[in-house]
């Protein structure tokens, strides 16, 4: 009962998308009914034509001339109207289905971090491609088949009954039957089909494992193991693949046959009435040709109908990602954060977070910086020094206590401004399809050409940039396969020092950038630091040594602050994580 | 396409058998028209009744029979098809198995996945429709011209001129979507690139606050798409109008030709209305050819990408397994030795030159240098999962040439740079490092590895489900039990590719500590970009560029190696450089 109402729901918000595109629906519905009634008023115009010729010497042609001409307009009209109606169709569709698209997209935009990083991002895409894509193919199969198969149905029953009553029930009495046994066959079938794309699923995930690892694989010698297990869930494909073709491929032959149980029954009662004299002979093959035409929306009918609830199954699968809750939306009064404004000074205050509300995380963490700081974030994988950023950059919402910039609590800032005053580098380097140039004036695609040299000079970026094939405007291609990861960090460096943000979050930068650049990266780091205040994960002791705060942190606690010496002498926690690096180890 | 019609000769009776009881099934649809120009004929011009219902006894026969032949197509059809699928399958999965590195990396795994799938299941679509109606249709449309040319020959001509007409239109305008639907996919792929962008940029798009900017972006991407998709629509649009217009025309024709014949007693009535019946089953037929030509086309482009898979040959060859150097010198064979190993990577300039050390048994080498400096490249030698260009790597004193890969590998425990586990248990991902191993040895493993810890939290122990990519554990835990599986099955040389990038320094030195523990006489090599990691191993190789810029302890560097000194102080301060 419940699933019925959200299909209900589901249908209304496509109505709501169409809406927009009313008179072009209101036009494809003329054109359809235009194209309809003439394509079943040819065959009486045939029909007519085959009474005047009836043998030899006994041919009207007096009479035929007419009835061909009309004929040939109503053929041109008819096809016309078929025409104008896909266009319309087409034209609706494509429009539908773009603005889905892009409502889908843009929520993705406002969607708190929370979800994507708790969503297979797989996932996510195929919700926006792939099944938008469903959608659409439905959508317009049901525009142009639905709508034009039930016309036909009724118009050809009229059309029918105008001619000769009898024959008509006969048509009525044996088509159902072709429904039904296409409704038997697509119901039994189902389970098959179901089982045939769990059984490809499974294949699919193991290939993407073994394949996607293939290197791994081989070098633990694992590529029989991995064939066994492979051919074990092929050989099940095979089976529930062969069941599920055989029988869904039984429609078609089993409909086809009740047509021509139709057609038959047509033939015969008409050839009896026809005997009677009910009926010419034109009419007759008149009445033959609509019999086809009656069934064949039958038939398109079934098939239509599952693709159709496909596509609403996929809308609905777009519309839960729509409706998915926004991040919590701006005060009205939210203050816009300027670089003047914000001084460098971040406070935090009995903060605490969890992502899940079982496990606690972090609880009532309070920190003071001043200006220009330099915080190491320190400690033991997993105790929280990422989440910490998360939650200055507000990706993510404490769940109670205050950070504050600038004494203004961020809660009341718009994230935007917020985040605009941060630099940010990730462990995780992220560039966008696009050039070099593109990929460094992301957080200023306003910036000329000599900026983003510039900035790449001070990133040490430039020499590498110069000497790949095309410089600044060579492509970066999809993960940056091109460009090595300690040059993506490079990269990234570079677009943070093009806007120069007053407060720097760097998440353990350096990790993977050669020893040598490392040098005069820090340099220049340290040149950029000067006077901002910032936010260093690290991993490295020389970066660690260096700054006015290292927060010491286990478990979401942090247990431990100071300057490095201090720390040293407080013979903690810090100074034992300390001493384990150099202890003798060979 | 062709080249894959060899994965049907298991399925040779089905294959034949198929189209064949397709064909017969055809035939008896094409007898129909006839039977009904008999009733009207015969039947109703001469008022026979029993006639009348002898003919529709015979089409309801006709009809029966043609159901019993499709089936029977239908089955061996389907038969077919699975078994190419299935066989086709196995063989690129087989075939992947025996590439080496080099043309992975050529090929690209991800591409490998997607061929192995959606393109396999394309092609065995394409093979099942081939074999059910590829023959029928063209049968269909030869079988109804010829059919008119025993009712009459002079308007059967009408039929000659009229199958030409509907197949130029049919297919040119096939011809000009297909090159457009291309297009549409090729939009399609922007659009799924852009999206996947997004997610997995989500922090630093919304970090320099452009989100707007990608809105924008997405809007002209999707409508670019919907443009180039409304003008495909437009030209497949025709399709439909244009043929009715033909077949209609023609119907025209051969009422007024046909009247004309009929007038002069050449054709009778019912024999003009089986005319205008072939029509219409000439039309369903082209049509029903035309789609299959676009499933096909699909097919066949799919086709090719499998194809290109199993061009793709393996360029190295595997050892004989015939081992010489062993035993005999005992401790005097280095169980690792590089005899001036030069390395490209295909295309690519070299990326070791002239690589020269040894490693003896039970000895810890560590290599450090910059990134690009060729550390991975050169262990990625010793496995051979690369052959060198010059010079020769040697395992116990014999060419890695010479061994089989199983022998060689099996020698060697490797934790790669990036840590991948599979989906399964920890213990089944243990057990790649030894499949026979007992619970014992998985333990003694982790406890090296510094995860029995972690293990032993979870409530399950080892039971403990890993999702696909190991994505419920963190980074520095998958590292450590990349680092147990490669221990589990004591190797007698263990590579550790920077493999503890995630560890905190403090796991990190107890791992090292452990390793130099609990694994005597195995020798170990320490890649890292961490001179702490490295500087007490018995000798240090460190890299510059690909070239070999010092070889030797820590000390010994520190005195004469320019690279690794820098190395050191950029890292450590003076005090901790000397410790």
């Amino acid at each position: 009962m419940k699933k019925k109402k959200g299909n209900r729901e589901t249908y209304l918000r496509i109505f709501e998308l169409i809406k927009p595109y009313w008179y072009l629906i209101a036009l494809s519905l003329v054109f359809a009914l235009v194209s309809v009634a003439l394509t079943l008023y040819a065959p009486v115009l045939t029909g007519q034509g085959i009474d005047l010729i009836i043998g030899k010497g006994n041919v009207d042609f007096d009479g035929l001339v007419p009835i061909l001409i009309r004929f040939a307009i109503v053929v041109g009209i008819t096809a016309a109207a078929q025409w104008l109606m896909n266009l319309c169709n087409n034209r609706v569709t494509y429009h539908v289905i773009k603005d889905i698209r892009v409502q889908a997209f843009n929520h993705l935009e406002e969607l708190p971090l929370k979800y994507i990083d708790g969503h297979q991002h797989g996932d996510i895409i195929s919700r926006v491609v792939t099944d938008v894509d469903q959608f659409s193919d439905g959508l317009l199969l049901g525009f142009s088949q639905i709508f034009t198969g039930v016309v036909t149905i009724l118009g050809t029953l009229i059309f029918m009954l105008t001619i000769n009553l009898s024959i008509t029930l006969v048509v009525v009495i044996i088509t159902p039957v072709s429904l039904f046994t296409a409704g038997f066959i697509a119901k039994r079938t189902f389970s098959m089909f179901q089982e045939q794309s769990k059984t490809r699923g499974e294949i699919t995930s193991l290939v993407n494992e073994m394949v996607g690892n293939q290197k791994t694989v081989k070098a633990f010698s694992h590529e029989e193991e991995a064939q066994e297990q492979f051919d074990e869930i092929n050989e099940r494909l095979r089976d529930c693949s062969l069941r599920a073709t055989f029988f869904s491929s039984l429609t078609n032959p089993t409909t086809r046959f009740v047509n021509g149980l139709v057609y038959t029954g047509v033939a015969l009662s008409g050839a009896l009435i026809a005997l009677r004299g009910g009926i010419t002979v034109g009419q007759l093959t008149c009445f033959l040709s609509y019999a086809n035409q009656y069934t064949k929306p039958f038939n398109e009918i079934s098939g239509v109908v599952t693709e159709f609830q496909n596509a609403v199954a996929s809308a609905a699968r777009v519309f839960e990602l729509i409706d998915e809750e926004p991040q919590v939306a701006e005060d009205a009064g939210a203050v816009v954060l300027t670089p003047q404004m914000a001084d460098g000074r971040v406070e935090l205050e009995n903060v605490a977070f969890s992502y899940s509300p079982d496990t606690p995380l972090i609880d009532s963490l309070n920190l003071s910086i001043r200006p220009g700081e330099r915080v190491a974030i320190v400690g033991p994988t997993g105790c929280g020094k990422t989440t910490i950023i998360n939650l200055l950059m507000r990706f993510y919402d404490v769940d109670s206590g205050e950070i504050r910039v600038a004494d203004i609590p961020i809660r009341h800032m718009t994230r935007d401004s917020l985040r605009t005053n941060y630099g940010m580098v990730l462990q995780e380097t992220w560039l966008k399809s696009g050039t070099i140039a593109d990929n460094i004036a992301y957080g200023r695609p306003d910036a000329s050409r000599e900026e983003i040299i510039e900035a790449a000079r001070s990133a040490h970026a430039h020499s590498f940039i110069e000497r790949m094939p095309e410089g600044y405007d060579t492509p970066v291609s999809e993960a940056g396969g091109n460009i090595s990861q300690g040059q993506k960090q490079l990269l990234c460096i570079a677009r943070v020092m093009l806007c120069l943000p007053p407060m720097l979050i760097l998440d353990e930068a350096t990790s993977s950038i050669d020893t040598m650049t490392e040098v005069r990266i820090q340099k220049a780091f340290a040149k950029m630091m000067k006077g901002r205040t910032s936010f260093i994960v690290a991993h490295r002791l020389s970066t660690i040594r260096e700054a006015d705060i290292i927060l010491v942190m286990k478990d979401g606690h942090i247990i431990e602050q100071g300057r490095h010496e201090e720390l040293l002498e407080r013979k903690g926690f810090y100074a034992q994580l300390y001493n384990s690096q150099f202890q003798q180890t060979v | 396409m062709l080249k894959l019609v060899r994965y049907l000769k298991n399925y040779k009776k089905e294959s034949i058998i198929g189209p064949l009881f397709k064909l017969l099934e055809a035939c008896f649809e094409l007898l129909v028209p006839l039977v009904v120009a008999r009733i009207i004929d015969v039947g109703i011009r001469n008022q026979d009744i029993p006639y009348i219902l002898k003919m529709c006894a015979i089409m309801v026969a006709f009809g029966l029979l043609g159901l019993c032949c499709s089936l029977t197509a239908q089955y061996f059809a389907a038969k077919a098809a699975a078994g190419f699928g299935t066989e086709l399958r196995r063989d690129m999965f087989a075939h992947i198995n025996g590439l080496s590195y080099t043309e992975l990396d050529k090929i690209g795994t991800s591409t490998l996945v997607t061929r192995m799938t959606s393109d396999i299941n394309q092609a065995q679509a394409g093979v099942n429709l081939v074999l059910r109606l590829f023959l029928r249709s063209p049968f269909i449309v030869v079988g109804a011209v010829i059919m008119a040319f025993t009712i009459d020959v002079k308007l059967a001509l009408i039929f000659l001129v009229l199958v030409p007409v509907l197949s130029v239109v049919i297919y040119g305008i096939m011809l000009l979507s297909i090159p457009i639907y291309r297009k549409v996919q090729g939009r399609l792929d922007k659009v799924m690139l852009m999206t996947r962008e997004n997610l997995s940029g989500v922090r630093v798009v919304r970090a320099f606050s452009r989100q707007e900017d990608e809105m924008r972006d997405f809007e002209q991407e999707s409508g670019g798409l919907m443009k180039i998709q409304m003008l495909v629509g437009r030209i497949s649009a025709l399709l439909n109008p244009l043929t009715y217009i033909i077949i209609n025309g023609a119907v025209i024709l051969v009422l007024w030709a046909g009247g004309r014949t009929v007038d002069m007693g050449g054709i009778t009535q019912g024999e003009l209305a089986a005319l205008i019946n072939y029509m219409s089953q000439i039309l369903l037929a082209l049509i029903a050819l035309a789609n299959l030509i676009i499933t096909f086309t699909k097919a066949s482009a799919s086709a090719v990408r499998i194809n290109a898979v199993f061009a793709q040959k393996a360029d190295m060859k595997e050892g004989s397994g015939a081992v010489t150097g062993t035993g005999t010198a005992g401790k005097q064979v280095p169980k690792v030795a590089f005899d001036h190993v030069s390395f490209a990577y295909k295309g690519n300039k070299e990326s070791l030159t002239d690589i020269n050390f040894k490693a003896m048994p039970g000895e810890t080498i560590g290599i450090i240098g910059g990134t690009g400096s060729g550390k991975s490249t050169v262990i990625n030698l010793i496995p051979r999962f690369y052959d060198a260009a010059k010079g020769a790597v040697c395992v116990d004193g014999t060419d890695v040439k010479d061994y089989t890969y199983r022998q060689l590998r099996k020698k060697v425990g490797i934790v790669p740079q990036n840590a991948v586990l599979f989906s399964g248990t920890i213990r089944e991902n243990i057990k790649w490092g030894k499949p026979e191993a007992t619970d014992q040895e998985i333990e003694e493993a982790l406890i090296i590895a510094q995860a029995k810890d972690f293990v032993d939290s979870k409530q399950e122990g080892l039971d403990t489900k890993v999702s696909q990519g190991g994505k419920n554990f963190s980074g520095g835990q998958k590292q450590r039990l990349t680092i147990a599986r490669a221990l589990v099955g004591k190797p007698e040389i263990l590579i550790l590719d920077d493999s503890a990038s995630a560890l905190d320094f403090a796991t990190d030195a107890r791992l090292r500590q452990a390793i130099a523990d609990r694994t005597e006489g195995m020798t170990v090599f320490i890649v890292s970009q961490r001179a702490a990691s490295i500087k007490n191993a018995d000798r240090i190789l460190v890299l510059d560029d690909g070239r070999q810029a010092g070889l030797g302890t820590h000390e010994e560097l520190l005195e004469n190696c320019q690279v690794y000194r820098e190395i050191c102080l950029s890292q450590l301060s003076e005090e901790e450089v000397k410790r």
